[in-house]
């Protein structure tokens, strides 16, 4: 009967006002869920265009289409756009989405701050594109934004970037603030800590690796600013400060981060694995111990990314064994995933196909981590393909594949209908065979020697380069399908309707409301069952 | 049964306790600057060394010969002269060593630099102890002033037995460009 009231309520006004109230002032979770997935969708079709140009420009040798400047500005915006704009708005939206329905709370603990939360990423999406028409250049000394390419250096449009940084920053703490508080304390009555969906559990530790990890970055984009424009040192040896200190910076940050990007992903599949293998997740227990670990080991790897800078021998050591340490959590996950299909009544709608492929495809990209793990490896790695080959291979079949999974898996569940399975399996098969044609042959491109973040290269690179480049627009395109089918099913025409559980092995408090759920759900917290 | 209130109390102490988690982080990324310089100065890494009063060299280690190179490089394209008199010496642990670095400013009007040192190999840099270096201050030259800047040094009796070339090198920074940006060419192909 509420449900009809809210109903009512919501459409009794009509025109570009009710839709700005309906959509700028809404402190709904459902909303501001799918606010967050449609500004990713819009900043990875960017970023993803920007990946087209950089293999536009690679598909032959020699400069032949972009300005090997604009080259740099491009790989620079892409990194940039697919991290903070992209992936993890993505896993912010399937938070606000799943969170407060899998636990059984009618809403985010703090709605008000999850809206600010939400409009701050626009703004700041906004500020970063718009370097790109600015005089001068975009930013155009990589995502990394190394001193003193980024202060002494840096064109003026820097300036515009860090205060896109500080304002996604803002965001992402707002928002993992506001996951943690909820999760903490909005729990129905009778969900404890340990009987929470997988989601919940591994969301709620990137968020406490979000705050431990984002105000460093904050500081960090502070400092370059300051350098900049206040006559401040901390990175020009001139004045006393450090280059290498920025990397030291950087790099606490960024570690962490590569795992705020993998680990909600991690949490998907532990959901849909057990779906469709029609069992409950293998060791769950060792799969909360193992994602924690994971999060407790990456505040001490960061110098890895920084082997060949002169640090002395011993801290080579021992950033070496702590990197492949974390191999031994990853591998309980990768075990417990495997054994959760051992013997189950598998099936393989398109979500599950996209599970096992991360299953398989991120452990490509682990051992190949592994490989850029050992110091004298990575000597000779170091900037070269094979490092852009590995990140790809846990970003794109990792992070991105999870996420596409989710989509699949939750969107009957938030629009009533089903989507085009047909049309699902071939964006599944397109994207896996597209992907690995894209991203493998980086991997003999850099143990061949190819530098990274270079318009052009030698003549016996051409072959591999002109197959990563056929793979990346066939990536490209499939993911058109996926847009396509996505809207197609958000309006619902010549699809069938979908039931409360959607997925007949599917368990947990999200399934038991309706699909569509209410706008408003569980306001009297769900009684559950042991 | 919790009640309404009891739950917007319990998270508003969870977002102050959070909050101030999100403070103190943003303060360990700025604690991290000078915690860095002392590391790196304390253990002797990335080539820095304290500046602190140096004991006298006491025993002299004559069966030991270390070769010491020096090394020069001037920073964004300054308009001067700057090299070692000597390209190396031969000195034994202990032994104190008096050489010279010449600076010459060409430019039309007064400068003041800045030398920064590094050492190499790191594990080295712990040991070489310096008396005088024109690298302690900042030296300001005339338009057209040259002259010769003195390095008093000697190394530690202790110097690992493995190391036997150690390369002093210097950079020079004109002090007046920190914190300037530098306006570069936009690498166009025309």
């Amino acid at each position: 009967m509420s449900d009809a009231l809210h109903h009512a309520e919501h459409h009794h006004q009509s025109g570009i006002s009710a839709f700005i109230k309906r959509w700028f002032f809404s402190t709904n979770h459902k909303d501001i869920g799918s606010m967050y997935l449609w500004f990713s969708l819009i900043m990875w079709l960017t970023g993803g265009f920007m990946a087209m140009l950089i293999r536009a420009e690679l598909f032959q040798p020699g400069a032949r289409i972009l300005e090997p400047e604009f080259f740099n500005q491009m790989v620079t915006m892409h990194g940039l756009i697919m991290i903070f704009g992209a992936i993890m708005p993505a896993f912010s939206g399937l938070a606000n989405w799943m969170i407060p329905m899998m636990i059984g709370a009618p809403d985010m603990a703090m709605p008000r701050m999850n809206n600010f939360a939400f409009w701050l990423l626009p703004v700041a999406g906004i500020i970063l594109i718009s370097t790109l028409f600015m005089e001068g250049s975009a930013p155009n000394f990589g995502w990394t934004m190394y001193a003193p390419l980024s202060t002494t250096y840096g064109p003026p449009s820097t300036d515009y970037l860090i205060i896109a940084i500080h304002l996604m920053g803002l965001s992402s703490i707002m928002g993992s603030i506001n996951i943690i508080v909820t999760v903490l304390n909005l729990r129905a009555p009778g969900m404890k800590m340990m009987k929470m969906p997988m989601f919940c559990w591994s969301w709620l530790i990137t968020a406490f690796l979000l705050i431990a990890v984002m105000p460093v970055l904050a500081g960090t984009v502070t400092m370059m600013l300051m350098d900049r424009h206040f006559g401040t040192s901390f990175f020009n040896a001139a004045g006393g400060g450090d280059p290498l200190l920025y990397q030291h910076l950087f790099w606490f940050f960024g570690h962490p981060e590569v795992y705020i990007v993998i680990l909600p992903a991690f949490g998907v599949i532990s959901q849909i694995i057990p779906t469709f293998s029609r069992k409950k997740l293998f060791g769950y227990s060792f799969m909360v111990y193992a994602t924690a670990g994971i999060a407790f080991l990456s505040f001490l790897v960061w110098a890895h990314h920084m082997f060949v800078t002169g640090v002395p021998l011993a801290a080579e050591l021992f950033f070496m064994y702590t990197t492949m340490l974390i191999a031994v959590p990853t591998g309980v996950k990768i075990f417990n995933w495997v054994s959760t299909m051992f013997r189950g009544a598998l099936t393989f709608e398109t979500p599950m196909l996209f599970a096992i492929a991360f299953v398989i495809l991120f452990t490509i990209g682990g051992f190949t981590g592994i490989m850029l793990a050992m110091v004298p490896a990575d000597f000779q790695y170091q900037d070269t393909y094979f490092v852009v080959g590995h990140f790809h291979y846990v970003l794109v079949p990792g992070s991105i594949f999870s996420m596409i999974a989710a989509i699949y898996y939750w969107l009957p569940k938030w629009t009533g209908y089903m989507y085009n399975e047909t049309l699902g399996k071939w964006h599944f098969w397109l994207s896996a065979i597209s992907v690995n044609l894209n991203f493998f042959p980086m991997h003999f491109l850099g143990l061949a020697g190819m530098p990274r973040r270079i318009p052009d290269y030698a003549l016996q690179f051409a072959d591999f380069n002109m197959v990563a480049s056929i793979g990346a627009f066939m990536f490209g395109l499939a993911q058109l399908l996926f847009v396509y089918n996505i809207i197609q099913t958000i309006r619902g025409k010549r699809r069938k309707h979908a039931t409360a559980q959607v997925w007949e092995g599917a368990e947990g408090l999200e399934w038991t409301l309706s699909s569509p759920p209410p706008h408003h759900s569980f306001t009297t917290p769900p009684v559950i069952k042991d | 049964m919790v009640t309404q209130t009891s739950i917007k109390k319990r998270n508003r102490r969870l977002l102050i306790g959070l909050s101030l988690g999100v403070v103190a982080m943003f303060g360990f990324g700025f604690a991290m600057v000078p915690l860095y310089t002392l590391m790196c100065k304390t253990l002797g890494l990335n080539g820095k060394y304290t500046n602190g009063v140096v004991a006298k060299a006491d025993t002299v280690d004559n069966n030991r010969v270390v070769t010491v190179e020096f090394l020069a490089t001037k920073n964004n394209g300054l308009p001067w002269d700057f090299y070692p008199t000597v390209n190396k010496v031969e000195v034994h642990p202990g032994e104190n060593k008096l050489m010279d670095y010449y600076a010459k400013n060409n430019s039309n009007r007064t400068m003041t630099v800045q030398a920064v040192p590094s050492i190499s190999p790191s594990q080295a840099t712990s040991y070489v102890k310096k008396t005088e270096c024109f690298c302690f201050t900042q030296q300001t030259f005339k338009a057209g002033e040259g002259r010769e800047m003195p390095v008093l040094f000697h190394l530690d009796a202790n110097l690992p037995k493995n190391i036997n070339t150690i390369t002093l090198s210097y950079t020079m920074f004109d002090t007046a460009n920190v914190g300037k940006t530098v306006s570069k060419p936009t690498g166009r192909i025309q």
